[in-house]
Formats: C-alpha cells, sequence, structure tokens
C-alpha cells in the first residue's frame, strides 16, 4: 500500500472516531451547530481523501452522507433518534469501508455493498422527506426561491444561492502537455456536487484552423462544497498557468456576476443565458444586471466603466458574510497549528528508545556502585547528578507511552447507546477518570475485556425498567466506568446500579458444575467471584449480548496476561462493582532492593508502605500486631527454601496491594533501586511469586517479587490455617483468595 | 446520398489518435449530406474527442449538413452526459435526469 492511502486509512479511522463521538453528542445537545459542523468536517475530510486516493466507493457513499449532514447543518433537516441511528450506522459503514481499502481490496464484498445500498436509500429517504427540496436538487429554481444557506437577510444584490460558481478557460496547450481538462473537472466534483455545468465550446474555431490537440474548451460549473476558495483553486494547479480560472464565492453581488460575464471572452448575452442555465443567477437578475449596464453605457458614451463599479456603489457586503469568512479561516489556521504540534512516531521506534532507556538504567547503576567504591567524593557526586537525570529522561520515555484512557472510556458511550436500545432499557453511561494515563500496551489489550464487562453490566446487571420502578430506583439504569491510579497500578472499575449478582443462583450452579462441595461454607465476596471459573453463566436464557458461559474466565485470563487481576463485589439489589487492577507500566519500576543471605530481591516501590524491625515474636504464627491490626507476613527464607542462619535482626517489609496488607521478612534492606524489568524465561513461567529479573549494577542478577501473588498467597495460607483450627476467616482476611496468578 | 451505412469509430476518441480522426470524420462528412457515427465500439472518450465532435456538429451546421450519433458507447455517453453537452448533440441518448424536468 503507498504511503498516502496509509495515511488516509489512519487519519480517516480518527475522523470516524470523533465523529461518532460527535454523533452520541448530537442526542443529547441536538442544536449544537458546534457539534453538527464537527461531524460535517469529518466526513467532508474523509470525503475529500477518498477523492484523492481514488477510492471511489468510500467517496460515493461518504457523499450521500454528508448530503444530509449538510441538510443538518442549513436547519433544513432536525435531528431526530431516527436520524442519529441511521447516521450511527452510516458512520458504522464507512468504518467497514476504509477496513476493505485498508485490506487492499477493490470494493465493498457483496454483503457490505448490500448494507450500503440499504443506508444509501434510507439517506435519500430522508432527504427526499424534507421540507422545501434536498440541496442536491439540481434545478434552476434552488437559486432564488430557497433559503439560503448562510444566514443572510435578503441584502439587496447578493445572489441567494449556496453555491461557488467556477469558470474556467483552458489554455491551448493543456492536452500537449499530457493532461486532460475533463480530469479536473471530474477532481472538482470530488470536492462536493456539481449541480450543473455547462460546456463552453464557442472557442472551437471552423475545420481548417483547428488543431485537434489543442484545447478550445471551457466550463462553466454550478460546485456546492464546504471547501475553501483556496481548495478549489487547488484544483487547478497543474493548469494554473494555462487557464483562465474565476471563482465566485456562495452568495456573491449580483455585480461580480456581472463583471464575470463581461470579463469571458465570449458574447455577454450568450454567457448570461449559460449562468442563467448553470443556476448561478435567476433571468430576473440577469435582466437587472445588463439593463444597468445599458444604462451605465449610455450615460458614458463609449467607454462603459465597469459593471461592477456601479453597482458596488448600491450594495453593502454584509457584514456577516466577512465575520462568517474570518471565522472560518481562523478555524483553518487552528487546526493547523494544532497539527504542526503533533508528531506521528513508529511504535517499535519508541520500544527502541525505552530499551535503551532500560540499558542506560543499569548502566547508570553500575556506574554509581563504582564511584561509590572508589570513595572520590568527585566522582560521586557527578554520578549522582547523572543518575537523578537518567530517571527523568526514564520517566519522559515512559510518559511517551502514556496515553489517557479516556478514549478508550469513550467507545463505550456508542456500545450503551446500542445495547441500551437493543434490549429496551433506559440506560446512562457515566464517566470519570478518564485523564487517568496508562501504557498504550495496555490500554491497547484492556478493550475487549472491559467491552465484555460493559456488556454484562448492561444485559444482566440493570434490571428492565418495570422491574426498575418497582424497586423505587430511578427508571434509567445507570452504568460508570471509573479510573484511577493506586499504589503503582491503575484501577478501572465497572459498576452498575441494577440488581447485583444472584448468590443463591451462583452458589447453586458451582455445585452443580461441581467447582464447590454442597455445603460448603464461603464468603460472598468467594461466591460473587465464582463467576470468573470457567464455564459458568447463570443466565438461564443466552441473550446475543452476553451470556454464552464463555466470558467471564476469558475475561479474568486476559486480565491475567497483563500482570493484572480482576474481582468483583456485588451488593444485592444496589449493583455490581468490576475492578480491575492493572500494572501501570510494563518496562521499568521504581524498585526496593532487600537482601536474603547472599541474594538480592526488588520489591516494587510503589507497593510497600513501610519497614519495620522483626523482634518480639510471641508465637510461631506468620502474623503479627501491627498497631492493633493483623497483619500476615511470609519468610523469603522459608518461602524460597534459602540456606543459611538467620542473622538476629530480621526486617519486615509491609506491603499493600489491592487494599491488603502483608509482610515479608528478609535479611537486610538495601534501599531504593531503579529496576528495568526482564522477563522471565518460558522455563520459569510457572514459578509463583516472582514477577521477572533485573540486573544490579554490580552485574548480578536479582529477582522482581510478584506483591501481587505474595499477598495472595500469605492471606489465603492465614486463612487455611484458620478454617483448620475451625475458626471463621476474619473479613479481612477473606478478601479475595480466588483471583490469585 | 443518405444511403450511407454509419461511419462506425473503433478509434479511441481520445488525444492520442486526435489527428488521425480529425482527418477521418472530417472525410466522412464530406461525402454525405447526413452522417452517422457509430461510437459503439469507442472505448475511451477524453476532451480532445469531446472537441472533435463538436467540431464535426458545427462544420456539419456550416455546410447545412447533419451528423447524427447513432450508437454511443458507455464511455461516450458518460462524457456527453458529465458535461450536459446531450443537448447541444441533440441525438438520442439516455436524457439525464435534470434536461428530463
Amino acid at each position: 500500500m503507498d504511503e498516502i492511502t496509509s495515511v488516509y486509512i489512519q487519519e480517516s479511522r480518527e475522523q470516524l472516531a470523533e465523529m461518532e463521538s460527535c454523533l452520541l453528542g448530537l442526542e443529547q445537545n441536538p442544536d449544537d451547530p458546534d457539534n453538527i459542523n464537527a461531524i460535517f468536517r469529518a466526513a467532508h475530510t474523509i470525503k475529500g481523501g477518498a477523492g484523492v486516493i481514488e477510492c471511489h466507493f468510500i467517496e460515493a457513499f461518504t457523499h450521500r452522507v454528508e448530503n444530509v449532514l449538510d441538510a443538518l447543518r442549513n436547519g433544513a433537516l432536525t435531528v431526530t433518534p431516527t436520524l442519529t441511528t441511521l447516521l450511527l450506522g452510516c458512520c458504522d459503514h464507512m468504518v467497514s469501508l476504509i477496513e476493505v481499502l485498508a485490506a487492499g481490496e477493490a470494493g465493498p464484498a457483496g454483503e457490505l455493498q448490500a448494507q450500503g445500498e440499504v443506508l444509501s436509500a434510507q439517506v435519500q429517504g430522508f432527504l427526499d422527506g424534507m421540507a422545501g427540496g434536498e440541496p442536491a436538487a439540481a434545478s434552476e429554481l434552488t437559486v432564488a426561491d430557497r433559503e439560503p444557506a448562510v444566514e443572510v437577510e435578503n441584502a439587496g444584490g447578493i445572489v441567494l444561492n449556496d453555491s461557488w460558481h467556477v469558470s474556467v478557460r483552458f489554455g491551448e496547450n493543456v492536452m500537449r502537455g499530457g493532461m486532460d481538462p475533463l480530469s479536473f473537472i471530474y477532481y472538482l466534483a470530488s470536492l462536493g456536487e456539481i449541480l450543473n455545468i455547462a460546456t463552453i465550446t464557442d472557442a472551437i474555431p471552423v475545420a481548417a484552423e483547428m488543431d485537434p490537440e489543442s484545447c478550445y474548451l471551457g466550463f462553466e460549473i454550478q460546485l456546492q462544497t464546504r471547501s475553501s476558495k483556496a481548495d478549489i483553486e487547488r484544483v487547478f494547479d497543474f493548469v494554473r498557468d494555462e487557464c483562465e480560472l474565476r471563482i465566485l464565492p456562495p452568495n456573491s453581488r449580483l455585480s461580480e456576476y456581472l463583471k464575470h460575464i463581461q470579463e469571458l471572452p465570449e458574447d455577454s448575452m450568450r454567457l448570461g443565458e449559460i449562468l442563467v442555465r448553470c443556476g448561478a443567477l435567476t433571468q430576473a437578475e440577469l435582466e437587472l444586471g445588463l439593463s444597468q449596464q445599458k444604462l451605465a453605457l449610455g450615460d458614458d458614451g463609449t467607454s462603459a466603466p465597469p459593471l461592477g463599479e456601479i453597482l458596488v456603489d448600491h450594495k453593502v457586503v454584509n457584514p456577516e458574510v466577512v465575520e462568517a469568512a474570518v471565522v472560518k479561516q481562523a478555524q483553518v489556521s487552528d487546526k493547523k497549528a494544532r497539527e504542526a504540534r503533533l508528531v506521528r512516531v513508529q511504535a517499535d521506534k519508541l520500544d527502541q528508545l525505552i530499551d535503551l532507556v532500560g540499558e542506560l538504567v543499569i548502566a547508570g547503576a553500575s556506574a554509581n556502585l563504582l564511584a561509590q567504591k572508589s570513595r572520590q567524593t568527585d566522582l560521586v557526586e557527578a554520578t549522582s547528578v547523572l543518575s537523578r537525570l537518567v530517571e527523568n529522561i526514564r520517566d519522559a520515555a515512559l510518559q511517551l507511552r502514556m496515553v489517557q484512557i479516556g478514549d478508550t472510556f469513550n467507545r463505550f458511550q456508542r456500545v450503551v447507546r446500542d445495547v441500551s436500545k437493543e434490549l429496551g432499557k433506559e440506560i446512562e453511561l457515566h464517566i470519570s477518570g478518564a485523564e487517568t494515563e496508562l501504557d498504550k500496551t495496555v490500554v491497547e489489550k484492556i478493550g475487549d475485556p472491559l467491552m465484555h464487562l460493559v456488556r454484562n453490566s448492561l444485559d444482566h446487571g440493570i434490571e428492565p425498567t418495570a422491574l426498575r420502578l418497582e424497586r423505587g430506583k430511578p427508571a434509567c439504569g445507570r452504568v460508570s466506568l471509573n479510573a484511577y491510579h493506586d499504589s503503582g497500578s491503575i484501577v478501572i472499575e465497572v459498576a452498575d446500579d441494577g440488581g447485583g449478582l444472584n448468590k443463591e443462583k451462583i452458589a447453586a450452579k458451582a455445585v452443580e458444575r461441581g467447582l464447590i462441595q454442597p455445603g460448603e461454607i464461603l464468603s460472598e465476596h468467594e461466591v460473587v467471584n465464582l463467576i470468573f471459573e470457567p464455564g459458568f453463566s447463570t443466565v438461564d436464557k443466552v441473550s446475543n449480548l452476553s451470556g454464552r458461559g464463555v466470558g467471564m474466565d476469558v475475561v479474568r485470563r486476559n486480565i491475567q496476561a497483563l500482570r493484572g487481576t480482576v474481582d468483583v463485589a456485588s451488593v444485592d439489589g444496589q449493583g455490581a462493582t468490576f475492578t480491575i487492577r492493572l500494572p501501570l507500566t510494563l518496562a521499568i519500576i521504581d524498585g526496593f532492593l532487600v537482601g536474603v543471605n547472599k541474594a538480592a530481591y526488588v520489591i516494587p516501590l510503589d507497593t510497600v508502605v513501610e519497614c519495620i524491625e522483626l523482634k518480639n515474636l510471641q508465637s510461631d504464627r506468620n502474623f503479627m500486631n501491627l498497631r492493633g491490626e493483623a497483619l500476615p507476613f511470609i519468610r523469603l527464607r522459608e518461602l524460597f527454601e534459602i540456606p543459611g542462619n538467620v542473622p538476629s535482626r530480621e526486617s519486615i517489609v509491609v506491603v499493600q496491594f489491592a487494599g491488603q496488607r502483608a509482610g515479608i521478612v528478609v535479611d537486610q534492606l538495601m534501599g531504593e533501586f531503579q529496576t528495568v524489568i526482564k522477563p522471565l524465561g518460558a522455563m520459569f513461567r510457572h514459578l509463583r511469586g516472582i514477577g521477572g529479573s533485573t540486573i544490579l549494577g554490580s552485574g548480578d542478577v536479582a529477582l522482581i517479587l510478584d506483591v501481587a501473588a505474595l499477598v495472595q498467597s500469605v492471606t489465603q495460607s492465614e486463612l487455611q490455617r484458620f478454617s483448620e483450627r475451625g475458626q471463621s476467616a476474619p473479613a479481612m482476611l477473606s478478601n479475595n483468595p480466588f483471583s490469585q496468578h | 446520398m443518405s444511403a450511407q451505412p454509419p461511419l462506425v469509430v473503433s478509434l479511441p476518441l481520445t488525444i492520442y489518435h486526435a489527428l488521425d480522426l480529425k482527418q477521418q470524420l472530417l472525410d466522412a462528412l464530406a461525402v454525405t449530406d447526413e452522417l452517422e457515427l457509430n461510437l459503439s465500439q469507442v472505448a475511451e472518450m477524453d476532451a480532445a474527442g469531446l472537441q472533435l465532435l463538436v467540431l464535426l456538429k458545427k462544420e456539419a451546421q456550416r455546410a447545412g449538413k447533419r451528423v447524427r450519433i447513432v450508437a454511443h458507447s458507455q464511455a461516450v455517453s458518460s462524457l456527453i452526459d458529465f458535461c450536459n453537452m446531450a443537448a447541444e448533440f441533440g441525438d438520442p441518448l439516455v436524457i439525464p435526469a435534470h434536461e428530463a424536468g
């Protein structure tokens, strides 16, 4: 695929995303002209681009959509739910068409084609049903008897029509230069719609003098387009020197038309007729202009002043027209400035940079270590400045990959809208924390699991309207998406205010599936989290949205693949909340270095809460009293079966994950350390408690602890001990034993 | 002399053949009062071709003769339609909607 096409595809996808979000906004604010303009601009840009790359199937379809949007802008159509649905459908279809183009196919396949035709027919239906005629109607009548497109009162001297008049006479040598004059006209047509065209052949001489390779043609064109004058001129760039081009903007003053008629080589009566035929002027306007011209001729004798000059005195330039032009220009330059601030960079170049920064971090740590060993104060100082800079570079490099989650969230507006329509429920989506940033790779992969959770909430979470009213809730259901940062992870919540999960049903199903034993006592939390087990669905009726029982376990697997966890909490009658926790980034972390015997381990610094000394332990239980709270802990020495004597003083690093705290007992604390995560090889994939490895400044390898897994295994093993002793587990510990790594 | 069979143009009506075509068409017009053109074989047509047809029409008018296009290929009819020249040629052609009204 050539570069221009791939750029077009990329840009169109962005335009379509914007168009979709604007369309959704249209339902809330049907009268917001900025919004309608934004939609129109998006469609128009896509169409224009399609013309440039000669992708006619996209161009043709988008053109029809644009007609409707134009009618919306002019106020000839009003926004109705049916219309928005249709436009959203068109937007989807355009996405599909772009994909067809991206796949390198020549045109849409049968089914897609049929879909496009259905949509086109519906679009046409809207246009036909419009009061006052459609803008595309190419008839002479369109000029005078219709309301003007731009808000201009019928001020004297302004020819009321909303289309450009383009007049072109091609020079003799155009065709010899290898250019077909008609191809420019075809291209011009792609800017908008040619309402009417007249081919001027008057310049063709008699046969003997006529050189068939010279060009004698001219065209008078009524063009309806939203392009600027510069855009129209650009069409003729290649022949600018060899053609006479005149462009009259919409609502030009009558005098300008007359001036135009006068300046052209052809007979002015004939030209006048042509303009009338084109729909540029009405007969009455033409006659008025020509009679005034004659009058002027009579007054001045032979040398007639340009007609335009006479007429200028009679007319005033409409201030609104000027204002509109200024606003338009400001918009264009704004957009250009915004584009200039952005640079597109290949994702793998960015990855390469991050890799290099990772190496830099390691090398910096090594230099730091050597400097400290050398005990040269100057050197230590120099390296510490260096390492601070490296740290900044690291943060800045990682920041490059960070994107806001808002775009991902906004996609769900559409899902919620469509699904709620389909289900006949009234549901609104509430988004918060859209500005929360996370790594691009994570964002890309979180879309599918989120989609499933949202659909699940829509389908099963929110009750039917009647039931909601019965329960004393507002008729309109609410699904909310929220994101925030929490100790080195990002938390994404999908919450609904529906009926909550049916615990009895889940428990019964779990027994039926053999997931739990009958009579087994589980906490509420454990019960609801059973839905993440494979093959679990409590819905009796399978809908086409969710409930096929292949969902939640896949969701959990996908999230676990990102080193994240998912968890559900449910309150009967008030709704359920799914909580996804993901690591912020996949590459570099701030670590806390600890030692056991001679080995070094890294604990992600974000999870460390505090460090305390381990002493005065009364029992053999892995459990201590920390300021009145029970703190379970784990001894790394025991966990990894490290030989050697326990030193007289051990320390506990208190870590926190997903709201649970646990202690990790180590021999020594070695301080902060920037860590580049190197993934473990496939051989070690099944290791529990280790998240990766890293290289220390000294060249030694240190293992990175997977705090999430450790915390869970600690709480779980304590829980089991309690259960064995027949005690009920403290609520704090039973928090989340089922979603482990 | 109107019993002449229609002149079948098989060359593309484009700039590349414009010189040959001009001669061919004018020669054909010279020997008859009523020239019939069969353009159904014309695979391509550009502005040069359009000019030639217009020229032929004008020449015929000047000499009091008639030129009729009796058959169009897709390329010809769509170009004539695009340029809004159907009325000018006055030949039976698929009439564009805005002319019909």
